[in-house]
């Protein structure tokens, strides 16, 4: 081994040291992650550049390049233009904003630092919360000629949403205030009686100028009447260690090692408390108790792994345990259920809406799920709750959720791992929104799924058929209740059982409290995908003829049924067609106003990609199309 | 009481962690070998991850056939010695044509050579995540940039459109064609990478030491001879000195710098005192303002 190199460590520290010692002395630092945040133009990446170079971060060939840009892209006139140092993206810089966060790194002789310096523009309030997931501290910027404004707000319950439990307030352009202790003063006051409510632990606030490095890391002279920490050493100081010690040991399973038939390991990362060789673990989902038999790493064997450590455990017994499920210390277990409340900020340009099914996926869990209830939005000006049908961009709510299968989790208070989930979109696969679950609903841990002695099986066969949901997709006029009725003749007169679910019967009757906003459509189908899957569990041919414009909850259909049993037909009837056809007379009236909501003139529909059957009425007669239908369903065994 | 982790261990359970996701859900991942000191760390932390397993992907090192002769004697060494499945991918349409950064610059050499290259591969083998060696620390455009970086089904990147990526929890779903390019060491910094090959004691290219090298000045930089297709311009005389390179890429585009750091230690220590960021090194960098995030959102890694 190579030791003692003596070199220099930067200019101040003269002394030469040991490079293997400097090392440790950095392994050792603790690590704050924190974020800038607030509204526009309170200078949140100018802080972060001034913090950067102050700490003599920057590098020669960046502040060249820095200076370069600042005359021309700069907002500061000749002055260097820190913010630049951030906003690293093209659209950015020409146009002077910050659209998505970016991830800097800097350290002290105390600590280190990751800093994600955020978006303060509403439109990507999603940005702002990236950053926020995975920081302990948010600085909250506010412009002192500005005050407190509507985004200081939001990013500030974002902030204490997701977690984050200290706050500095960082009273920013003091200079242009004339360094007035009654302006820091009032803002101070205002903030405090503001967050009041957001439940944070501290709230340092510091009257600043960033672009002069007043009170950044250096005391400022002009502000002789304040006589707290600078925002550095409140960073290097400040006591983020969260109740880590004692909490349940929760280890999420994310990969099922199996090399060769010698070894079983199950890896992952330990999300809280510590586990030793030995010790008895429970399966979170099943119940079932077995113990620590190895802790495996490529760098030997370990008797002890804890909070944040990447291991692979081996268990003495072969209990059944794969990706998604948990385990779990036996003295404190999680809830296991599939019905919760969560808080929800919603990120998507198209709206939550209850009754739609989404991808939920925890740290290493997945299943479909749905709103089941709405309860209430947040109000992000004076946290009132407030009666909503729908979230939209950047909104707050609790939620009733209601999951397909049962999932293992915390409560986020408790465990911002393993309480945490984000909903995707079934078909853009976008990243709609970001959970933190509060409670299980009791009625999931009550009622119990009835197994039944007579099987879906047993009722086909009894009626010599293959159970089936043909489901008539289409525009209103398209011909879907004519084609479905014709099928249902034919079906029927050679001795097959049926049923006809028609949007519109069972509007007057299962879903008469249901309107036509996107809402109202999504449960509406819901409640008539689920009556379609008992009725095939009894063993009959049903077929729905309903408009079902979104393509997401005839998709929720298809899940929801054995597979097989779903045939999506596309009645594919023109428009113009349908208005000109308007066998009810909407189409005029939905033309002239009369009618909200009306599919095809102001609510959209999405047409099948790949229906399994397709038909175009335009061409021919609704017999024809019957007849091709059933040589369909024949051809597959269905009749 | 159990003692907290190390700042490196930390870095490491996060790449780790990263690993196993990748391999957990998508179908066909595949790891991008560069063989430079961030490709030598990816590959050390994916044996972790994976252990006693090997790593549940091939590694795809994408050659412009321009890299340094080390470089690829390294790569082959390390395949042998660590038994991982490596996969070559050349353009061969640009092999054909002559690409080369002398007569077509660099722009243009590193387009069709690497990027070019890059999308060739990842559509021949249909991979749907690819791992990369990025840092936030490197560039400004990549500070922007998630860990786990979604991709069109044409390779591209939306920087004003990122998905939103909140706590550890990933959303890796992917329509058939288009991808995710994963950062395993996103939060690292050039400090934290030299730092840990000195604890854990990894192989790198003996480039990165310091060594009496044949070298000619050239646009401000200091460019190795490394085989005869090096043309000289008028002037330019080739000389013996004591350098060592802080990033390696193509030989004629990858800046030396003067150094006696013959050791890992001395290479920390000399990190310490830099005056002037890695990717100075760089030539294609520096080709135009902006010009990584432009790379990237062609398909560049």
């Amino acid at each position: 081994m190579l030791t003692g190199n003596k070199v220099p460590v930067g200019e101040e520290d003269a002394a030469p040291v040991d490079i293997r010692d400097y090392v440790a002395g950095q392994e050792n630092k603790g690590l704050l992650r924190f974020l800038t945040c607030g509204s526009v133009d309170d200078g949140k990446s100018t802080l972060i550049g001034r913090l950067l170079f102050d700490t003599k971060l920057i590098f020669e060939d960046q502040l060249a390049a820095l200076e370069n840009d600042s005359r021309k892209h700069g907002t500061a006139g000749d002055e260097i233009d820190f913010a630049l140092l951030v906003d690293g993206l093209e659209a950015e810089r020409e146009q002077g904003i910050t659209i998505d966060v970016a991830y800097r790194f800097f350290s002290t002789p105390r600590r280190k630092f990751i800093v994600a310096d955020t978006p303060g523009h509403e439109q990507y309030t999603r940005n702002m919360a990236t950053g926020a997931s995975t920081a302990d501290l948010a600085i909250v910027l506010v412009d002192a000629r500005q005050g407190i404004l509507p985004q200081t707000r939001r990013h500030s319950i974002i902030a204490s949403l997701l977690g984050i439990r200290h706050i500095v307030v960082a009273v920013n352009k003091i200079d242009l205030v004339g360094f007035d202790e009654t302006v820091f003063e009032r803002i101070s006051a205002e903030y405090r009686a503001f967050a009041e409510e957001l439940g944070f632990n501290s709230i340092q606030p510091i009257p600043m100028s960033a672009r002069y490095g007043d009170n950044v890391t250096r005391s400022s002279e002009q502000t002789p009447w304040y006589s707290g920490p600078t925002l550095l050493e409140h960073l290097e100081t400040v006591d983020i260690e969260v109740e880590a010690e004692g909490r349940p040991f929760r280890f999420p399973v994310q990969y099922v090692s199996r090399p060769n038939l010698d070894f079983r390991g199950f890896a992952g990362t330990v999300a809280s408390g510590h586990i030793g060789v030995g010790d008895p673990v429970t399966v979170a989902k099943s119940g079932k108790q077995t113990r620590i038999r190895r802790i495996v790493t490529q760098d030997g064997d370990l008797d002890v792994a804890s909070e944040g450590q990447a291991v692979t455990l081996v268990l003495e017994d072969e209990v059944e345990l794969s990706r998604g499920n948990m385990l779990v210390t036996p003295e404190a277990r999680p809830h296991v259920a599939d019905q919760f409340a969560a808080t929800l900020v919603w990120f998507d340009e198209s709206p939550l809406l209850p009754g739609r099914s989404y991808i939920l996926r925890t740290e290493t869990d997945e299943v479909s799920a749905t709103v089941s209830h709405l309860k209430h939005r947040r109000n992000i000006n004076n946290f009132a709750e407030e009666a909503a049908t729908c979230l939209n961009l950047n909104e707050v709510g609790l939620c009733n959720f209601s999951t397909q299968a049962p999932i293992a989790f915390d409560a986020f208070r408790d465990n911002r791992v393993t309480g945490a989930f984000i909903l995707i979109d079934r078909l853009t696969n976008a990243t709609v929104g970001a959970g933190m679950i509060e409670w299980p609903l009791r009625r999931a841990a009550n009622i119990h799924w009835q197994a039944l002695d007579v099987t879906r099986q047993s009722r086909a066969a009894l009626k010599h058929q293959k159970p089936a949901v043909l489901w008539f997709t289409g525009l209103s006029g398209s011909g879907k209740s004519t084609i479905a009725s014709l099928l249902e003749k034919k079906l029927h007169a050679s001795g097959r059982h049926t049923y006809v679910l028609d949007g519109d019967n069972i509007r007057h009757g299962l879903n008469r409290d249901l309107g036509f906003t996107d809402a109202d459509r999504v449960e509406n189908i819901r409640r008539v995908a689920e009556t379609a899957k008992l009725m095939a569990d009894a063993g009959l041919i049903v077929l729905v003829s309903f408009i079902s414009p979104f393509r997401a909850e005839r998709r929720m259909a298809r899940e929801l049924m054995n597979d097989g049993e779903f045939v999506e037909v596309f009645v594919d009837t023109p428009f113009e067609e349908c208005a000109r056809r308007d066998p009810k007379g909407l189409y005029a009236k939905a033309l002239k106003g009369e009618i909200k909501n009306f599919t095809g003139v102001d609510s959209p529909y999405e047409a099948p990609e790949k229906a399994d059957i397709h038909v175009e009425t335009t061409a021919r007669a609704p017999e024809e199309l019957v007849d091709e239908i059933e040589a369909w369903l024949r051809e597959r065994g269905y009749c | 009481m159990p003692a907290a982790l190390t700042h490196l261990g930390r870095l490491e359970a996060e790449a780790i962690h990263i690993f196993r996701e990748v391999a957990a859900t998508f179908s066909k991942p595949v790891m991008l070998y560069s063989v430079g000191k961030d490709s030598s760390v990816l590959m050390h932390l994916a044996m972790k991850a994976f252990y006693p397993a090997k790593p549940p992907f091939p590694f795809l090192h994408v050659d412009t056939t321009w890299k340094f002769r080390e470089m690829i004697a390294f790569r082959d060494r390390m395949a042998k010695e660590k038994g991982f499945d490596l996969l070559v991918h050349i353009n061969e349409e640009g092999v054909r044509d002559g690409i080369n950064p002398f007569d077509h610059g660099s722009n243009t050499h590193t387009h069709v050579m690497k990027t070019v290259a890059l999308r060739q591969a990842l559509d021949k083998y249909g991979f749907d995540a690819a791992f990369g060696g990025a840092r936030r620390d490197e560039e400004k455009s990549r500070a922007k940039e998630r860990i786990f970086s979604f991709r069109s089904a044409g390779h591209a990147w939306d920087p004003k459109n990122q998905r939103p990526e909140m706590w550890k929890i990933y959303n890796t779903r992917v329509a058939p064609g288009e991808s995710i390019r994963v950062f395993p060491l996103s939060n690292w910094t050039e400090q934290d990478i030299w730092q840990y090959i000195l604890q854990e004691n990894i192989p790198i290219v003996p480039l990165y030491f310091a060594a009496k090298r044949l070298v000619v000045d050239r646009d401000g930089m200091t460019i190795m001879v490394d085989d005869d297709r090096m043309r000289l311009l008028p002037g330019e005389k080739v000389e013996e000195r004591m350098v060592r390179f802080r990033t390696l890429g193509c030989y004629p585009l990858t800046g030396a710098i003067p150094s006696n750091a013959t050791t890992l230690e001395e290479i920390v220590g000399e990190m310490l005192t830099a005056r002037t960021s890695e990717r100075q090194g760089r030539l294609i960098d520096r080709d135009e303002a902006g010009s990584m995030e432009k790379k990237k959102r062609e398909g560049y890694f």
